[in-house]
This record gives C-alpha cells, structure tokens and sequence, in this order.
C-alpha cells in the first residue's frame, strides 16, 4: 500500500439531543466538562473507540483491516467466526519475556501489524519490540472535543419496575421498584480538531484508502453507536484541509481559525438546541497558498 | 549562541508525567527539557544532529486540571504476534478492552505558553553534507511556514501543540499576569539518556524571573 503524500487537518464537528456523549468516570458518569469553561468535553479516546467499531463494522475484518483493541459485545461474533475458520488460542502474557534483540525482525512483526491492523495503521500502538521505544505512532492525532458554548448537564430520575434480587423485594414488600438515574445535555455542539502527518504515514502505510476510511467513519460513526445513554448523535460537519506537500504549508492552528462556529440569530440569548441554531463558516480566503479545503459533510 | 532557534509554543492542556507518578499521571509544573526536544523534532530531525535546549521561558500562570478516562493495561507482546504471522491469521490476536480496563486520573496543565530556546550539535552521524547552516535554515524555514514532520504535542498525543517561530532579534513577549516568576520546581527529568541504556537524567529546575535555565546534557549538574 502507498502511503498518503499530504498532510491533512481536520475540523469535526458533531452534536447531541438529549444524551451524555461522554461521561466523566470521576463524576458519576456526568458528561464531561471544563471546570473552568463550563464546556463539554469529548475526549480523544472516545472518538477513536468509535472510529475503530465503525471499520469492524464496515470491514467485517476483512484482510488489512482487523482491529487489534476490540470492544468485546463487538467482537464476540467475528470471535465465532475466527474459531471455525483457524484454531488458534490467544496468546498468554508469557511471550513478553523474550523481547526480539534482533532489529530486522522487531521491525518484521511491527510491519506485519500495520498491514494487518487498521487500528494500528492508523493510531498507532505500543508494542514491546524494543525499536522505537517499542511503539508505532500512527499518522492521525486527535484532540480532545469541546462543545462550542458552555453545556448545562440535567439529571432525569427515572423508575425501574423491578426489582434485581429477592431481598430488595422483601424490602419493598413487593411495590418492585427501584429510581435510576440518567444524565444527559438537552445540546451540545461539540468541535474536535484533528492530524493526520504524511510522513508518519510512510512508515505504518496508512493509504488513500485509509484515509478515505477515516473520513467515512467520521461521518457515519454515530449512526452505529446508538444507545440509551448517548441519545442522538450525529456528525454535522468534516472541514479538511489538504496541504499540497507532505510537510504542509501553514500552521494547523492558522487553518484552524478559518473555521467559525457563531450562534445564527445573535440578538436571541436563549439556549442553542439545534444545529439550525448555530452557523459554520469556512474563510476560505483566508487560507495559505498550497491548502486546499474541502467539506465532506 | 549563533546558531540558536527560539520557538513559542502553546497549547490548551498538556502532560508532562512524572515519572514517579505515571500511573495516575501528575504532570510536571513546567515542559520538560525532553518534551521540548520532542517538539522541535516534530518539526526537524535527522540522525545528524542532536537538539539542546538551553531555556524554557513560563509565559501563562502554572494551573491544573484533572481528567479521568478508561485505559487499557496490557502490552502486545511481540511473541504473540510472531504466532500470528507463521499462522498467517489474524484471528485471537486482539486485545480485549472489557477485560483489560483501567480507569486512570491525569493531572494535566491548563492553558500552558512556552518559549523554548535551543540550540543544536552535529553528531558522529553527520555526513559530509551536513552543516550547521543546513539544518538551521531547515528548521527556520519550516517552523516559519507550520511546517512539521507529525503534528507536536505537550507531552501526550491528545494535546497538540501550536507553535510559532520567534524571530532573530525579536523580543521575547512578556509573561502573563499571574504568573509566578521565580520558583523552585524541585528535581525534574532533564532527558532520557538512549545511549546508556534509557538511563533517566535529573536537574535542579529553578524559575528565575520566568525563566528556567537548562543545564548542558553533559553538565555536572545533571544527575543520572
């Protein structure tokens, strides 16, 4: 595969209708947010994990395109199919031990990664081969996403009307009803900025058709990742910009500030709850010599 | 220094893991000399050379943030692979996120703003070909455009730095209200030392009006 001879940047923006896009672990599962801002956050890893359940999806892990960090409810049918295809047991741990001190062969198992793996290829991944600090770093690098305007997370209680075990039934005497909790951000509008270096690229073959992947993935991610915590999801804009050589032609943050995000209607304060209420302007003249932009949304 | 570089760098958030504390990581109060060297061979690199920083200049306040996510624990292990390969298939080589789940703090800075300044050697490596004025104008000359070999970043891949050349002659812009300008940062990794077996390098980081001035790599102050 022919690696990509540009280097890209990418604005992504998305949205969600009530539901929690991302919940923060040291929060009780809230959706994440700046202290400081009052912004949601989205952070890089989550975008990534859907990207990575997208192309299993899409590809059915098909030749090149297996992912090596899998999600288990994904996983558990191309498991099945794998068992009747080839027996061959996961690997224990063990093999750690024996490092390859042999250069040409660590970098023979790391190309046979990045030809296999999609997640790989892309990402990158730590691998204990002891060459290169023991990692490849893939070409695309994702930011944290952060909503345009301050988020204002709700808590909705809900009833469950059932009961899990016998003595919270006994202690109920039979009423069988139990209060959950949901949170969830009635909108947000959330932008995440993103890599993708030429050069990195060369060394994991990260291809056109890689790329394109990517961008597909991006767009349609969310139509996969339904469920009754995220609510509706949905991706509202993919800006690239295409640098015409690999080493680029402008700083990413310069490409970055041609992209606007402003409320449509200004002279109305209230809160945004649709996409309609928000406009996204592309300067398109402002851009260096040597980019191109494109929208793929 | 005649063939010194000065580069401003910034970024929202950045991790710079000490390295006592990586588990949950808890990020250094400043840039590391080590991160800096990443960044600036992000933008230009070759065997030839060997970047030195000389020194950090602090132009926002130090502050922090907290942020927990879901990680994975486990390693692919080489051995694994090699299985793999001679099977010719890639069925139950994966890892299983569910079971190998970590959930780690991070300690990370807020709204950080750097100057680095730097300078270069030429190393064993160095053709004939290679002088000092080459790979100067090539570094100059791409950190002007935004040009970089992979987009740098503060510390960790999630946090992408933005940076900007500072010119020859150019003043230093001033730090930020707030900022706290002398300060003893205690012990800080100064470098990995690859040569020697990744053997870690520390130095005695001081904050003197903002600045922190960066002991040569083979300076007596810096403690393997």
């Amino acid at each position: 595969m022919t690696a990509i001879a540009h280097r890209y940047e990418f604005v992504y923006l998305f949205d969600v209708t009530n539901g929690n896009p991302n919940g923060d672990p040291d929060a009780g599962n809230l959706p994440r947010l700046d202290p400081e801002t009052n912004r949601g956050l989205v952070t890089d890893v989550a975008l990534k994990r859907k990207i990575r359940n997208f192309v299993t999806l899409d590809k059915d892990g098909g030749p090149g395109y297996a992912i090596y960090m899998q999600e288990k409810a994904v996983l558990n049918f191309q498991h099945e199919k794998a068992w009747k295809a080839l027996d061959i047991p996961a690997d224990a741990k063990d093999g750690y031990k024996k490092l390859p001190k042999d250069e040409a062969k660590a970098r023979e198992i790391t190309g046979w990664m990045c030809a296999n793996f999609f997640d790989v290829r892309t990402f990158g991944a730590v691998m204990t081969t002891g060459v290169n600090a023991g990692q490849v770093r893939g070409p695309v690098q994702l930011g944290f996403a952060t909503s345009v305007e301050p988020v204002l997370p709700l808590e909705i209680s809900i009833t469950r009307m059932a009961v899990t075990t016998a003595e919270e039934a006994e202690k109920q005497s039979g009423d069988n009803r139990t209060m959950g909790r949901k949170h969830i951000l009635p909108y947000g509008l959330y932008r995440a900025h993103g890599f993708v270096s030429a050069k990195l690229a060369e060394r994991t073959g990260f291809s056109d058709d890689d790329l394109q992947l990517l961008w597909q993935a991006l767009i349609n991610m969310f139509e996969h990742d339904r469920s009754a915590a995220r609510g509706e999801m949905a991706a509202r804009k993919l800006i690239v910009f295409e640098h015409d050589n690999a080493m680029g032609n402008a700083p990413a943050h310069r490409l970055f500030d041609t992209v606007q995000v402003t409320r449509a209607k200004p002279e109305e304060d209230g809160p945004a709850r649709s996409f309609a209420d928000y406009t996204v302007k592309v300067d398109a003249e402002a851009l260096p010599q040597g980019v191109s932009v494109r929208e793929y949304l | 220094m005649a063939f010194g570089v000065k580069l401003l760098v910034w970024g929202e958030r950045a991790c710079f893991t000490r390295p006592e504390m990586k588990v949950e990581r808890v990020s250094y109060d400043v840039i590391t000399p080590s991160a800096a060297r990443g960044i600036l061979e992000a933008i230009h690199w070759k065997p030839a050379i060997r970047w030195h920083i000389d020194r950090i200049h602090v132009l926002k306040p130090i502050r922090f943030e907290s942020i927990r996510r879901n990680e994975v624990g486990g390693k692919l292990s080489p051995a694994s692979v090699a299985k793999a390969m001679k099977a010719g298939s890639t069925a139950g080589l994966a890892t299983y996120v569910d079971e190998d789940r970590q959930q780690r703090a991070a300690t990370v800075l807020r709204d950080v703003h750097y100057l680095i300044e730097a300078h270069f050697q030429l190393t064993g490596r160095a053709g004939p070909d290679d002088s000092v004025g080459k790979h100067l104008d090539i570094f100059n000359r791409r950190a002007r455009k935004g040009q970089c070999f992979h987009a740098p970043c503060l510390g960790v891949r999630e946090f992408p730095a933005s940076f900007e050349l500072l010119e020859e002659g150019a003043l230093p812009p001033a730090p930020a209200a707030g900022v706290e300008l002398d300060k003893d940062l205690g012990w800080m990794l100064h470098d990995i030392d690859f040569d020697d077996g990744m053997t870690p390098h520390f130095f005695r980081a001081c904050m003197k009006n903002g600045v922190i001035e960066v002991p040569p790599w083979q300076g007596a102050e810096v403690k393997a």
